[in-house]
């Protein structure tokens, strides 16, 4: 297996979420997994998907077509981005007609989608190309004291058909990425129920009501942390917890970790290399049921 | 567009396009429109329609199936689904709901009908190529954040790819590239 990938930003980690790409990266590269910058990219599409289905292939065939000049798989941490590209090279590769349709649009650019670059989220790659036991031999600090929820968010998953990762009705991957670390994943309500973001900007009322129901299923089980690996769901959940908490009267208090933070805490490193001040929901507490171990 | 459109008022024989579930059934995703039987479980699975009155999936697409176009395509309900795929898996006629709900909102969006936050995703594409304005402020953390430079766009190259696509040339170059 290939452990050298293109990786892929995207836009909303570089535009918001540096506490994502920082963790990821340091966790990646303490596990063998070397990163190449893509030389040019721009938008995946999935934002334009619901205006202009063409605009977002165009988009997306675009990123293929640069990182096909390099040779090398991509790496998303955005599942967004990752379902998006998946996609796109999916229906591009099947479909001629609309194959050369599309590359009519990436001629003038001299660029041309050929379909031979694949593209994973971050979880694969930790899943298929590093391994859980690889994961569990680099955990030096287990995080034996923390109980967490997992929220994997709909894109990694959805469709099942276009997809074909974990099982999208009881995803198990993340799951037992989380229970590598020594934590314990605790079961909830409605785990793989959507996060609210998409519809931030249309309606923000159904918005805010999708992420505070979230947290009363993550509360009711006393998780310590909700642990996320989209930027979009990150977002949702730690920039707007407080908000929520004022909106509805709720006491939730539950900081929210990228995955990518959460393993590096158990291979050993502190809150500060991985961007812990990022964060906007306090993890002071977090952090002390894990001192009380170590 | 209102949130009234959607609801129970009577359906009037001259507001039937009757070839339109056929123009649906041509558009890639809107092929298995004519499979739905009504059976409700793309609604009652929808975490969206838990918490909106007036989001149903379910009357969308009986909506488009009956041929009330300019109903549908004017109901602010349409841009309510969060794309979150559940009705698509779920859906036991295999419809892909959720795709049949973006041919829906592609064909409202050429005509102009199109919430603003798209507008401006749109535009901030064109003139950056990313979805979002991202400061120049930010673009320099980077180096003192310890992370490498933000790769380029070429937003010229963009708009070159995108040139014909009807709705960039109309309602795409609307939007406002300010900082959200």
């Amino acid at each position: 297996m290939s452990s050298k990938y293109l990786i892929f930003l995207g836009c909303a980690i570089p535009y918001r979420v540096a506490s994502y790409e920082i963790s990821a990266r340091k966790v990646l590269a303490k596990l063998g997994v070397e990163l190449v910058e893509m030389p040019e990219f721009n938008c995946c599409g999935l934002p334009l998907d619901p205006v202009s289905h063409e605009t977002m292939l165009i988009l997306a065939a675009r990123n293929l077509a640069l990182a096909e000049q390099t040779g090398l798989n991509i790496l998303t941490l955005c599942p967004g981005c990752a379902g998006t590209l998946k996609k796109v090279n999916k229906i591009l590769k099947e479909d001629k007609a609309l194959r050369e349709q599309i590359n009519g649009h990436l001629k003038e650019s001299g660029l041309e989608f050929k379909g031979t670059v694949e593209t994973k989220h971050i979880v694969q790659v930790l899943t298929e190309d590093v391994g859980l036991e690889k994961i569990k031999e680099a955990v030096v600090n287990p995080l034996t004291m923390l109980k967490v929820a997992e929220h994997v968010g709909c894109h990694l998953l959805r469709p099942r058909d276009i997809i074909g990762f974990d099982e999208p009705e009881d995803p198990q991957t993340l799951k037992k990425l989380i229970e590598a670390t020594g934590a314990t994943c605790l079961d909830y309500v409605d785990e793989t129920e959507c996060c609210g973001a998409p519809s931030v900007g249309v309606s923000d009322k159904v918005a805010l009501q999708l992420a505070r129901d979230k947290f009363n299923h993550v509360k009711a089980v006393e998780a310590q942390a909700l642990i996320t690996i989209c930027p979009f769901c990150h977002i949702m959940f730690d920039t707007n917890e407080l908000r929520i908490e004022r909106m509805f009267s709720e006491t939730y208090g539950i900081p929210v970790l990228h995955y990518p933070q959460l393993l590096g805490l158990a291979m050993g490193m502190t809150p500060e290399e991985l961007a812990f001040n990022e964060l906007r929901v306090d993890t002071s507490k977090m952090l002390q049921v894990l001192k009380g171990v170590n | 567009m209102t949130e009234t459109s959607t609801s129970r008022k009577p359906i009037k024989a001259s507001e039937i396009d009757p070839k339109f579930k056929y123009e649906l059934s041509r558009m890639p995703g809107g092929e298995k429109l004519l499979r739905c039987f009504q059976c409700g479980t793309c609604t009652s699975d929808c975490p969206v329609a838990r918490f909106s009155d007036a989001y149903r999936p379910r009357r969308i697409i009986r909506m488009a199936q009956l041929g009330l176009k300019e109903r549908v395509l004017n109901s602010e309900t349409l841009w309510l689904c969060a794309a979150c795929f559940t009705c698509t898996d779920r859906c036991p006629q295999g419809v892909e709901v959720a795709s049949v709900i973006r041919v829906l909102r592609n064909l409202a969006a050429e005509k102009g009908i199109v919430p603003q936050v798209f507008k401006d995703q749109a535009a901030c594409i064109l003139d950056s190529g990313y979805a979002y304005k991202i400061p120049e402020l930010r673009i320099k953390k980077r180096v003192t954040l310890g992370l490498p430079p933000l790769p380029t766009s070429n937003p010229e190259s963009i708009c070159k790819a995108l040139k014909g696509v009807k709705f960039i040339e109309t309602t795409g170059k609307e939007g406002e590239k300010s900082e959200q």
